[in-house]
């Protein structure tokens, strides 16, 4: 006889589901590892170096050298790219391309743990991106201060906001025609140039700080340079920030394991 | 309480103004072999994915292991096996990994799970391909995969979805001897299908449904007992002539259907009625003599073609 238990399914069928995700991930382990180690090696030896020398020239940004300030933002936008691509391929994947989702759904799996689950393991990834990420940083000396390490948990946050927004929009999609090209060149791209990444938002006039203000990377930046160096952002500011990105994980998911569920279910 | 796995009485679904169920009755008992034949639009897959507690029932009483989906779809889930019409593996992973992960899916530890893997390899004729990744097989290798996957949690009642759409005819042949092979180890098993010989060959019982109806029920050959004559002369004159002809064929047979390539004569003697009409000196172009089949059952039910 088997021994079917249904009380161990309805309390771990979503690590399950998350195991699921990691199993196919390691396929591509090598692939992930050597995106993780080039992606930021190419922008600090670029950014960071480049224009670094010309604005450490002139004594930095905030009283820090220019690493520094880029770093926070720089950990936050990879931890954003990573959780997104994460939850969005395996959304269509599992929805449209390869069905996974129906088999899952016909096994004493819930909706809401396919879509937990595909989120927490998101985070799994995005975590080993992140420390890799920080160690180039440590490396190109973009880590100064003894609460520099505290970047990795503050572009956590804004990775699991957009995971969660990602999730719930990637499961909307019936039809990918132009959902790539949207996320990619209106969502992605402008995110990293107007969230403060590269100087702080406030050098901007404010009708264009408002971008900024919608954007899980200027809240996690925020919050990064807030942990990793003198950065002064006021009691109010902060609380906003983890407010914001509180709300995006908390909405992004709660509408997930509607949308998941409403599509499962036909 | 009824003993049946499966009872269900005027079970409906609507998507807005499409009844795509429209209140059937059925009951299915343990061990059983149930089918639905019916052609693509009939209902079936309806039927089967609120059966599969996975899609709600608009109105209707259902219970599956005296359980109601609408209230306990996890519970019901965990004694279904679930073979869907399109294959829903994961392709990255391999033939094994597919099997262990589905099997977490039921809670069930990972030292049972791996002591039943080389079992429904063997069972599914994939024991070398167990660290193949999924990419890589056969279509008919994926389904059988399916199958076995589905039997991981030793389900109750085995529930098939159109198993051997797509199939060539010698995939099909091995996936009818494996289903074969469950019914005798009592399996219940329901099944879906648009081809009346899967349902002859795998059906103790079936249902014939279309446009959401169920027309008849009964054993196979019950059905073709009931509904058809022992044999049918199928005939061909040439396309234009077919029609002409028809008025003259009539008074000879029992039934007569015309089908755009050809006519259909029912009787219990075929070879006796093209003597017949070869004595009237009819000669047609060509001349079948077969046995009736479920094509023949649902045609007279219908009106139309089971493959259209």
């Amino acid at each position: 006889m088997s021994t079917i238990n249904i009380r161990k399914v309805s309390r771990f069928g979503t690590l399950h589901v998350a195991e699921a995700r990691i199993r196919n991930m390691a396929k591509w382990a090598g692939i992930i590892f050597f995106a993780a180690v080039i992606n930021p090696t190419l922008y600090l030896v670029s950014i960071g170096i480049g224009v670094g020398s010309l604005i450490d020239a002139n004594k930095g940004v905030d009283g820090v050298s220019y690493l520094t300030f880029l770093a926070p933002a720089l950990l936050a936008s990879a931890a954003i790219q990573g959780s997104s691509d994460e939850v969005i391929f395996p959304t269509m994947a599992g929805f449209k391309w390869e069905r996974t989702f129906f088999g899952m759904r016909s096994t004493p799996i819930t909706a809401r743990q396919i879509s937990l689950g595909l989120f927490i393991a998101a985070m799994v990834r995005t975590s080993v991106s992140v420390v890799i990420y920080w160690i180039a940083l440590y490396y190109f000396g973009a880590l100064e201060s003894s609460t520099a390490w505290l970047a990795m948990p503050a572009a956590l946050f804004a990775g699991a906001a957009m995971a969660a927004v990602m999730l719930a929009l990637a499961g909307k999609i019936e039809k990918e025609d132009f959902f790539f090209t949207i996320v990619g060149r209106f969502i992605m791209i402008p995110m990293f140039l107007f969230s403060g990444t590269f100087y702080p938002l406030s050098q901007m006039p404010i009708f264009l700080q408002f971008f900024g203000w919608l954007s899980p990377l200027w809240h996690a930046t925020e919050i990064g340079r807030y942990l990793t160096y003198d950065y002064p952002v006021s009691g109010p500011a902060l609380f906003m920030h983890f407010f914001v990105l509180s709300a995006m994980i908390f909405i992004g998911l709660t509408a997930s394991f509607r949308i998941f569920a409403a599509r499962l279910e036909k | 309480m009824t003993k049946s796995l499966i009872h269900a009485r005027g079970l409906t679904k609507t998507y807005g103004d499409f009844v795509a169920v429209d209140g059937i009755d059925f009951d299915v008992a343990k061990g059983e072999s149930f089918g639905f034949l019916g052609p693509n639009g009939a209902g079936k897959s309806t039927t089967m994915r609120i059966i599969g507690a996975t899609s709600v029932r608009t109105s209707g009483t259902l219970t599956i292991l005296g359980k109601d989906p609408e209230v306990n779809g996890p519970q019901i889930r965990a004694h279904l096996g679930v073979v869907p019409q399109q294959d829903n593996l994961d392709v990255e992973l391999t033939v094994s990994e597919n099997i262990f992960i589905y099997g977490r899916y039921f809670g069930l530890s990972s030292s049972f799970i791996n002591k039943k893997i080389p079992e429904l390899l063997e069972f599914a004729q994939l024991e070398e391909k167990k660290d193949t990744k999924v990419q890589a097989l056969s279509g008919g290798m994926k389904r059988r995969l399916t199958i076995a996957r589905s039997l991981v949690s030793e389900p109750d009642i085995l529930m098939l979805d159109e198993p051997t759409t797509g199939l060539d005819p010698q995939a099909r042949h091995i996936l009818w001897d494996r289903l074969f092979r469950l019914k005798e180890q009592g399996v219940t098993l329901l099944i879906t299908t648009h081809y009346m010989d899967e349902a002859e060959q795998l059906c103790d019982r079936l249902i014939v449904m279309d446009k959401g109806k169920i027309m008849a029920e009964n054993s196979p050959a019950q059905l073709i007992k009931d509904y058809s004559t022992k044999e049918v002369l199928e005939v061909r004159f040439g396309s234009d002539k077919n029609h002409e002809m028809v008025e003259i064929l009539r008074p000879l047979a029992e039934r007569i259907e015309v089908l755009p390539d050809r006519i259909l004569l029912y009787a219990e003697d075929g070879e006796h009625l093209l003597e017949q009409i070869a004595a009237k000196g009819i000669h047609p172009n060509t001349s079948l003599v077969r046995r009736s089949s479920l094509e023949d059952v649902f045609l007279r039910l219908t009106g139309r073609s089971l493959v259209e």
